[in-house]
């Protein structure tokens, strides 16, 4: 039997629990003799704790324990990095609880351990806390300007520049006959998860067994992590994913909580849960985009891009978080994007400022590139009288340039290419499909009322990183097999997807895989988990490894017991055959097992297309989408359904960071952004005329599969392509954004800063004099003043 | 995020929920449907030593329509208006608003009381109290009162209310068939509260020129207001597209509003203004 | 203090403390864990129920205001041996991903479709815009819930 359970759009497993609210979340386990943890949190975002007096808070009913940095005698551990872990971040890096001085409002100060979360919350009304306040470094700028500094001992502000290099800007600029300098900027947002973080800590004394549940994303890494802090060996935790309730990058790093209340278990004998709640949860859960970047692009006349320099500045909170480099360095190295660009010197600093900490969300740093490059790629093509389709084309790297190099990175020097793609193809298709001739005469108009705007932009999105992955098979007594994997459930359906891809490698039915057991470090000997878009390029192909383990094992075994050479024996489907007709099935071999592995050093590139139709009330700023199509090449798709709900998911939540999202802090450091209602997510009625196209045209060479990663691509064009389209549809007002997100507000004000009269006309800038004139004299001038460069719109 | 501890009480009757409050010394609140006040206590920023559910109370949730007026219980839920056919004609500015209000499960708990009470100067009901000259009736120890809505709204969730007072009934005068009226309102996205918004009405006479005009606005400061700049603009006039224009510019100048991290007081003004003209040309019988 | 309600058919006593909402008791007394908290201020709508047929905030309801009502949670809108309408077109359509949100959106949507059974795309949309999904993207959950309509539809008569 040749399955095609690959390519199927089945349906998920993991769905059965979930629609009937049967989901073991990690708040849903209640063992025996539970105590709950509520952790204090700084309130001042930089100060000195000069005391903590728990005495009040230990008279209440209820309050068992109350844990600081005293209660760790060689001082609170500290929090080391997972990726990028270079010398230069150390002194940066988190202690689990801040001792003596804390960094940013929600550091962990105090742990509580009360019999309910109610009673711990009363209990902190009642710890007197003992600070001095010391104003706080609140922007990227101050943290430049140095005269305040996080970290005394360090002398500055900022933990690390990148460099991303090739060619020779300094020549391709001198040379230039046209170039443009622009400012832009991100805000900081996040990767919000539906549930917010938990963790439950179990420590069975008697057998010295810590057991750990609320693991997600990278539990054998954290492991790894906690073992060293708590000083137990790693095979004497267990860390256990559950079901989790998302991930994008922010949950599953190892957080403060993943060592304090293992810790908390230990000091006092019972069972500890902590269950984050909203507000912390806004304060507590990595943040992530903020950056700013004053970049320039150097073209031919007819649109060849020569180079592109620029410097970034991230803003990274107070610390530098288990993978906070990430999004910084993913700024300098990738924001040439699809796109053949020769000459490349992107400088990326890295400040510390007085605000929570920064990870990693869906896309990290390319979300922020493409906006950045995607708008100044329409500006230029408007300087310079070219189609902004045409422009985007001339410059897309060739599918024959295949493998294509990224401008190396230095330092913790890492060279990354592009696999496989062709982005004609895939603009192409876009364009078709979006009927991209037609709607493009809209550009600009005024019709009933709203203005009409469109834009298109191309991404790659990297996936797939290594360096290994693992993979388990085991046969059950029934004959069926279970699956266990390395890789990290965050909703992505990995139960159904790792299913399909195991039975169509056994040639069994779907039914006879029994399960996919995930995450959890009981589960294989060695696990890497879910980021970069990895899981199905990763785990599936140590799957693949694993099948061809397991048959060999079961060839082994067969040729033991018969007799005869492994050679002689055949596998088809689940049935065993030997010589002289001995027969068996794969019950016979119940409780073989056998792992599977995938080592990897390269990355996968997904491509594709966005366009998009918007109209925009003027004067009011509100923006509403008529057609929005995203066209996705992930290479080989193994359920089309569910990558078709990655790639909506995730363009949905690049509209949040385009349209809504915004953490706020005012002046000193608190967060103004405390809830819900503040902090503005998607509704079901914000985005509406969303469509996905995926497409398998372009399998990856650098795994067995063919796949690529297909989580963030939805993500990544959003912001860039919003505000083209909202600057196409404003042209008549000269609006150019700058800065995401794109409120109705700041609409409004840049609508009202290009309303000729209105005394804010602003000069037109300065360029090469020779781009003072349109290239092409067919073209109409463009309306309103062109070229303005600085941060006000 | 936890309640604070409280008593709780659970009145049967009216003189008893009254008494309760009193003797609560300030430091008791009603709980009507919890839509607004059990967040607030969820972040702590109200913390009761007493409350006092009012569910039990069955007179105060229901809906009169006489000639003079559309009486609400102030028990009665934003769901119970959406379910009523009768305030179709009887009050439809009011419908329209609620339709407004929050979302769906909110809706199906939270009451004309408690959000007239809890008094956010963006929230619908307050907003349509004041631009249709409700009376508040309430109860407290010393008996029963009436207090007009202009004087009702002091300033950010704070009102007229005595700490041993309560709502009892929301009193809209009668609605006549041919009035004009409009309800408009923009936020961030649907159910969040209004950057700004207005609720308007006007009456036509045998001319066809527009008298009694009635101009609200909310979201644009400390409470909802009555705009007599726009309302001047409105009356004696037809109702035209000069005349929204003018209407709306009058309502723009006529308010000072906050800036917050949503929205700059710039923007609230001019989007109010926006919010009026685009009312009065939309304003239907 | 001593409550009394029905929950999924059942009759329950519970002794609460009054600050206790009704999304903790259902899910910490009553080991009714299918109903999701994910924000306790009343915005993301994972905690709905039905309470005397209509659709609330459970983080928003103490658990002493449910005294004397009838309580139906996801569990009772569930049974072991086959998924119900919705159920089935959720999943059909790919309209959850990690499940969190799942219940809340089941449970409104039912209230709904009970109430209306004809509601159009942009209705569903208005209503289910009290409900966050950070997974989906909403779109095959409207799907989702249009496809249902046909199993509310009561017969004509």
């Amino acid at each position: 039997m040749k399955n095609t359970f690959i390519g199927s759009p089945v349906e998920r497993r993991e769905d059965l629990r979930f629609v009937r609210g049967r989901g073991q979340y990690v708040d849903d386990l209640e063992p025996d003799g539970l105590l709950y943890a509520v952790i204090l949190r700084s309130a001042v975002a930089h100060g000195r704790i000069r005391s903590i007096d728990a005495s009040a808070a230990l008279r209440i009913a209820g309050v068992h324990a109350v844990i600081t940095a005293q209660d760790m005698p060689d001082g609170p551990p500290i929090i080391a990095m997972r990726l990028q872990p270079m010398p230069e971040f150390k002194p940066f890096e988190q202690p689990v609880i801040a001792a003596g001085t804390v960094h940013y409002v929600g550091e962990p100060i105090a742990v509580v351990l009360p019999d309910t979360t109610a009673v711990g919350e009363d209990a902190h009304q009642r710890l007197a806390r003992h600070n001095e306040p010391v104003p706080p470094v609140t922007d990227c700028a101050s943290a430049a300007r140095g005269d305040r500094l996080l970290f005394e001992a360090q002398g500055t502000n900022r933990s690390m520049t990148f460099t991303a290099a090739c060619g020779d800007t300094d020549a391709a600029f001198a040379e230039a006959p046209y170039v443009r300098r622009e400012k832009f900027r991100v805000q900081r947002h996040y990767g919000l998860t539906l549930e917010p973080r938990g963790v439950l800590a179990q420590w069975d004394a008697a057998k010295g067994r810590l057991t750990v549940s609320g693991a997600a994303k990278v539990p054998f890494f954290n492991r790894r992590i906690l073992a060293k802090q708590i000083g137990l060996p790693e095979n004497a935790i267990d860390m256990v994913e559950n079901d989790v309730g998302g991930g994008f990058g922010a949950r599953g790093e190892f957080y403060p909580e993943d060592f304090l209340i293992p810790f908390a278990a230990r000091h006092v004998g019972r069972p500890v849960k902590w269950i984050e709640d909203r507000r912390e949860n806004l304060m507590a859960m990595n943040h992530a985009r903020e950056a700013e970047v004053d970049v320039e692009i150097a073209c031919r006349r007819d649109g060849m891009i020569l180079g592109l320099r620029g410097h970034a500045d991230v803003d990274m909170g107070a610390y530098m978080r288990t993978n906070g480099a990430v999004g910084a360095r993913n700024i300098a190295q990738f924001m040439s994007g699809p796109y053949a660009i020769p000459n490349i010197r992107i400088t990326s600093s890295l400040w510390m400022t007085n605000k929570t900490p920064v990870g990693t969300y869906r896309g990290p740093g390319r979300f922020e590139t493409d906006f950045f490059r995607e708008r100044l790629f329409d500006m230029v093509a408007g300087d310079l009288g070219i189609d902004r389709v045409e422009f985007r084309r001339r410059n897309l790297i060739p599918a024959s340039a295949m493998p294509y190099p990224f401008a190396t990175i230095t330092p913790f020097e890492s060279k990354d290419e592009i696999d496989s793609g062709d982005y004609q193809v895939t603009l192409d298709r876009c364009l078709a499909e979006f009927g991209w001739a037609e709607k493009a005469k809209l550009q600009g108009r005024l019709i009933d009322g709203r203005y009409h705007g469109l834009a298109v932009g191309c991404f790659i999105e990297g996936g797939a990183a290594g360096p290994k992955e693992t993979a388990r098979l085991e046969i059950n007594a029934d004959g069926s097999v279970s699956v266990f994997m390395g890789s990290s459930a965050v909703g992505q359906g990995v139960e159904t997807v790792f299913a399909q891809i195991a039975a169509d490698a056994l040639e069994v039915p779907m039914d006879r895989i029994a399960g996919v057991f995930h995450g959890s470090t009981a589960y294989v000997s060695d696990g890497y988990g879910a980021y970069h878009s990895r899981s199905v390029v990763m785990g599936g192909s140590a799957l693949l490894d694993a099948v061809k383990n397991l048959h060999e094992a079961i060839r082994g075994e067969a040729a033991k017991r018969w007799g005869c050479a492994s050679a002689e024996i055949k596998i088809t489907e689940d049935r065993i055959g030997g010589p002289d007709g001995r027969a068996a099935t794969f019950a016979t071999f119940a409780s073989l097992s056998a792992e599977g592995i995938f080592l990897n050093k390269k990355h996968t590139y997904t491509c594709g297309a966005h366009a998009a139709h918007v109209t925009v009330d003027a004067r009011i700023g509100q923006v509403e989408i008529v057609d929005y199509l995203t066209v996705v090449d992930c290479g080989r798709i193994i359920n089309p359904m569910t990558v078709r709900g990655q790639v909506i998911g995730s363009l949905v939540q690049g509209l949040g960071g385009a349209m809504l999202e915004h953490l706020v802090y005012d002046d000193e450091g608190q967060l103004l952004t405390g809830s819900l209602a503040d902090y503005l997510l998607p509704t079901a009625s914000d985005f509406l005329n969303l469509r996905a196209i995926v497409t398998d045209m372009f399998p990856s060479p650098i795994n067995p599969l063919g796949a690529k990663g297909a989580g963030e691509g939805g993500i990544i064009s959003a912001g860039g392509i919003m505000a083209n389209a909202v600057a196409n549809a404003l042209s008549a007002f000269g609006v150019e954004p700058r800065e995401l997100p794109l409120t109705p507000p700041k609409i409004w004000e840049m609508v009202q800063k290009g309303i000729p009269g209105s005394g804010l006309w602003p000069a037109p800038e300065r360029h090469r004099e020779e781009c003072d004139r349109p290239l092409n004299p067919s073209l109409p001038a463009p309306a309103g003043p062109r070229g303005r460069s600085g941060s006000a719109g | 995020m936890k309640l604070p501890a409280f008593e709780y009480a659970c009145p049967a009757t009216l003189a008893e929920a009254v008494a309760l409050l009193a003797a609560g010394d300030g430091d008791a609140k009603l709980l009507a449907g919890g839509q607004s006040l059990v967040p607030m206590m969820a972040f702590r920023v109200a913390s009761p030593a007493l409350l006092v559910d009012l569910r039990k109370l069955a007179e105060l949730r229901r809906i009169e329509i006489t000639g003079e007026a559309v009486r609400l219980g102030a028990m009665t839920r934003w769901r119970d208006i959406e379910d009523d056919a009768r305030l179709d004609t009887a009050h439809p500015l009011l419908k329209a608003a609620v339709a407004e209000v929050a979302h769906y499960q909110i809706r199906n708990r939270g009451t004309v009381g408690g959000s007239i009470a809890h008094a956010d100067p963006a929230a619908e009901m307050p907003g349509i109290a004041v631009a249709c000259d409700a009376e508040i009736a309430v109860a407290g120890p010393a008996g029963s009162r009436v207090i007009g809505a202009s004087d009702f709204f002091i300033a950010p969730l704070t009102t007229a209310l005595a700490a041993d007072e309560i709502i009892v009934e929301i009193r809209l005068p009668a609605w006549p068939a041919a009035r004009r009226w409009a309800f408009k309102e923009f936020a961030r996205r649907r159910g969040d509260f209004a950057l700004a918004g207005t609720a308007l009405f006007y009456d036509v006479d045998a001319r066809g020129k527009a008298f009694n005009a009635h101009v609200g606005a909310i979201g644009v400061g400390d409470r909802p207001q009555r705009l007599a700049a726009a309302e001047a603009a409105i009356n004696g006039q037809t109702v035209d597209i000069a005349t929204s224009e003018r209407a709306g510019s009058a309502a723009s100048a006529a308010v000072t509003p906050q800036s917050d991290i949503h929205a700059s007081a710039a923007y609230r003004q001019a989007l109010l203004g926006t919010l009026v003209e685009r009312a009065l040309q939309s304003a239907c019988a | 203090m001593q409550v009394s309600f029905e929950v999924n058919g059942n009759n329950v006593s519970v002794d609460v403390e009054p600050r206790m909402t009704l999304a903790d008791c259902l899910r910490h007394m009553l080991r009714l864990t299918g109903t999701h908290v994910g924000c306790e201020h009343g915005v993301c709508g994972a905690c709905t129920i039905l309470v005397d047929g209509m659709a609330v905030r459970a983080c928003l309801m103490l658990a002493v205001q449910a005294d004397g009502s009838e309580v139906i949670t996801i569990e009772g809108l569930s049974n072991d041996d086959a998924l119900t309408p919705l159920q089935v077109s959720f999943r059909r359509h790919h309209a959850l991903q990690c499940g969190f949100c799942t219940p809340g959106m089941i449970v409104t949507a039912h209230a709904l479709l009970s109430e209306e059974p004809d509601a159009d795309a942009d209705r569903i949309r208005e209503v289910l815009s009290g409900n966050l999904c950070r997974c989906t993207g909403y779109i095959s959950i409207i799907d989702a819930v249009l496809d249902a309509r046909a199993a509310y539809k009561k017969p004509a008569p």
